[in-house]
């Protein structure tokens, strides 16, 4: 992929970009503030949270197979696949089985991850985003820059000419909110009414009961799961919590982190197959997908833990100006910063753990208390074994070692440095902005074997 | 696709951290206010995110009586306005037809604004409180809890029923974080707050 300096400068040049960034982010993040501080016990909560979380990456096996029973129990099928390309095709499979050309999907970051729209046009069925934000970037073939907000790159004016382009053809069209949101409803309500088949992520899995979770705010969620005769929810496997009671700290932290809301218009948890209400034939599958050589990490795992509010990308100063295209991925900001290197492989994304400023904001602000600065910097450790400053590392540490090549290397150094202001090689980057300190004439060792005698 | 569940479980477990000690649960699980304080932060938490909230079921009634209104099978009789359609498996088309419903809950929690259906019989389907653009949802006092652990405590032995939290009505903040009422789930909702 783009290196992340390459791909930022692009959105740093655009200042329409930084103008809706900031005013989102700062909107967001003061919202947050506000209903955050009204919980006198958010610390406890927080910490509620890391440990179930952390509990979930130490017996994921267990509860991996416990929900897969608690699912076969309620009446559905549970699929396993590795990667996205076994995931995608257990989706087109169930489209296909069921003759479905078109089907409604709730926004996830998982299906995108994936990249299951394509996989499924490929296949000859047109997936429909559902979500407000999703829809206008898959009428525009655009893709997220914001977790929670994915089209916060754009404006109203954006929005309403790209309608006029496709859903509202010659319709007049201000660019009043209320009225785009209503061409939404009315262009999507057809698709709900009619839809045979459904697809969603989810934000949560219950192994205890095998209970599946979507958290949202405009009821897409709620049409996609409850009208079709058929769903599938594609769930990472990081994403279970043991008990059905562990939801009420997450149900806590997730809305008033992630909008700013105590709680969001609608939360849906549905348990297998229930007669006479929503579909009648469910499948989960659950997706590794490069999930267990995170869990593999005993630094990096907790960025497994993410329970996907984007709070972290809201306070961070170096998402506020790039925005979330130049990461690369799906998931954007400090986030994705530790995830999308972990989830690829680091050599795929070894600018992203760069990222950063490291000013431990986004540590403060998530509510599963994820050291995300902690392992940035364990990445940057592993990007760096293989490169040219890690050589220099060794070599240093070799001098540093032997008496004798230290003092040669003192004296080359004096002699070399003249010319040299900048440094050469790979070094050369220590030296553009800062000057390189002048050798003392003669060092501490010299100065002492001179006065003192050897 | 049972060679893929082998292999995942087998990274898994070659992967996953050691088990340590008992998750910490020092957050609250009860609230300290009474009925009453109870009952106001419910009423100020459902207007602050645009729910309209009365108290007066019988006149609430009275104005739904000229429009089209569904119930589930299982609402009480005084909870049903003149000329109610009961959702006997209305189509999605029929669902779409109607001008509004009228549901009860099995839990409301004051601190976050929120009432949550469970699906019980006078609750009705999940599919009966979404297609229509009105949902008036009645809440009986017993049934308010202060905080969110409150509320999964009275939804134990529910837990696999299908669930809706919902609070106040659809929106979405997508264009400039603009909140935006009524998007595709009800965009009126109307929460009647009765004495038992």
């Amino acid at each position: 992929m783009t290196s992340f300096p390459e791909a930022a400068r692009v959105a740093l040049g655009d200042s329409q970009l930084r103008h809706n960034l900031r005013n989102a982010t700062t909107t967001i993040r003061d919202k947050r503030a506000r209903v955050v501080a009204e919980v006198p016990d958010w610390e406890e909560l927080r910490e509620a949270g890391r440990a179930i979380k952390a509990d979930v990456m130490a017996r994921l096996d267990e509860y991996l197979v416990q929900f897969e029973e608690s699912v076969h129990a309620a009446g559905g099928t549970v699929h396993w696949a590795r990667d996205a390309a076994e995931a995608n095709r257990i989706v087109l499979d169930v489209a296909r089985s069921h003759g479905a050309d078109e089907l409604v999907k709730v926004k996830s970051l998982t299906t995108d991850e994936i990249q299951l729209n394509d996989a499924l046009a490929a296949g000859g069925v047109q997936a429909v985003e559902t979500d407000f934000a999703e829809l206008i970037l898959q009428l525009d073939g655009d893709w997220s820059s914001h977790i929670l907000v994915p089209a916060i790159h754009r404006n109203r004016a954006e929005i309403r000419d790209l309608f006029v382009r496709t859903i509202a053809r010659g319709q007049d069209l201000s660019d009043a909110p209320s009225e785009l949101a209503e061409t939404a409803r009315v262009y999507l309500r057809e698709k709900f009414l009619s839809a045979k088949l459904g697809v969603s992520g989810a934000t949560f899995g219950v192994a205890e009961t095998g209970t599946v979770v979507v958290v949202e705010s405009e009821g897409n969620g709620r049409m996609c799961t409850t009208l079709p005769a058929v769903l599938v929810t594609v769930l990472g496997i990081e994403k279970l919590v043991p008990r059905f009671a562990d939801l009420e700290v997450f149900l806590q932290l997730l809305p008033r982190s992630s909008t700013g809301e105590r709680m969001n218009p609608y939360t849906s948890l549905w348990t297998g197959v229930t007669a006479a209400d929503g579909p009648q034939e469910l499948h989960v599958v659950l997706l590794d997908n490069g999930r267990t050589n995170v869990l593999a990490d005993e630094t990096g795992r907790q960025a497994l833990h993410c329970i996907r509010c984007s709070a972290c990308l809201n306070v961070c100063p170096v998402y506020a100006r790039t925005g979330g295209h130049a990461y690369g991925s799906v998931y954007p900001g400090p986030i994705g910063a530790i995830l999308t290197p972990q989830l690829r492989g680091l050599e795929q994304a070894k600018s992203l753990p760069y990222a950063s400023s490291l000013c431990g904001a986004c540590y403060d602000a998530c509510p599963v208390k994820i050291d995300i600065p902690t392992v940035l910097l364990h990445l940057r450790a592993e990007a760096e074994k293989s490169t040219a400053e890690s050589a220099s590392m060794r070599t240093l540490a070799r001098i540093f070692g032997s008496r004798r090549l230290y003092e040669r290397a003192q004296r080359l150094a004096r002699l070399g440095e003249r010319p040299a202001r900048h440094l050469p090689g790979p070094l050369a980057r220590w030296t553009e902005m800062r000057d390189l300190r002048p050798f003392p004439t003669e060092t501490f060792r010299e100065w002492w074997s001179r006065e003192r005698g050897a | 696709m049972s060679a893929a569940r082998e292999e995942i479980l087998r990274r898994v477990r070659a992967a996953q951290g050691r088990a340590h000690a008992p998750s910490s649960r020092a957050y609250r699980t009860t609230g300290t206010r009474d009925a009453a304080e109870r009952d106001a932060l419910l009423h100020q938490r459902l207007v602050d995110y645009r729910a309209r909230v009365e108290r007066d079921l019988v006149v609430v009634l009275d104005e739904l009586a000229a429009s089209r209104i569904g119930v589930p099978p299982g609402l009480p009789a005084d909870w049903r306005p003149a000329n109610c359609v009961e959702d006997q498996g209305l189509s999605p088309q029929e669902l779409d037809a109607l001008d509004g419903v009228v549901t009860g809950c099995t839990v409301a929690i004051a601190e976050t604004g929120t009432i949550v259906l469970a699906g019980g019989p006078a609750e009705g389907r999940r599919a009966l409180t979404l297609v229509p653009d009105l949902h008036v949802c009645i809440v009986r006092a017993d049934q308010v809890v202060e905080t969110v652990p409150e509320a999964f405590a009275a939804l134990r032995g529910l837990e696999r029923r299908p669930l809706t939290f919902v609070s106040g009505p659809s929106a979405t903040s997508d264009i400039e974080l603009k909140r935006v009422e009524g998007v595709h789930g009800p965009r009126r909702l109307v929460v009647v707050m009765i004495d038992v």
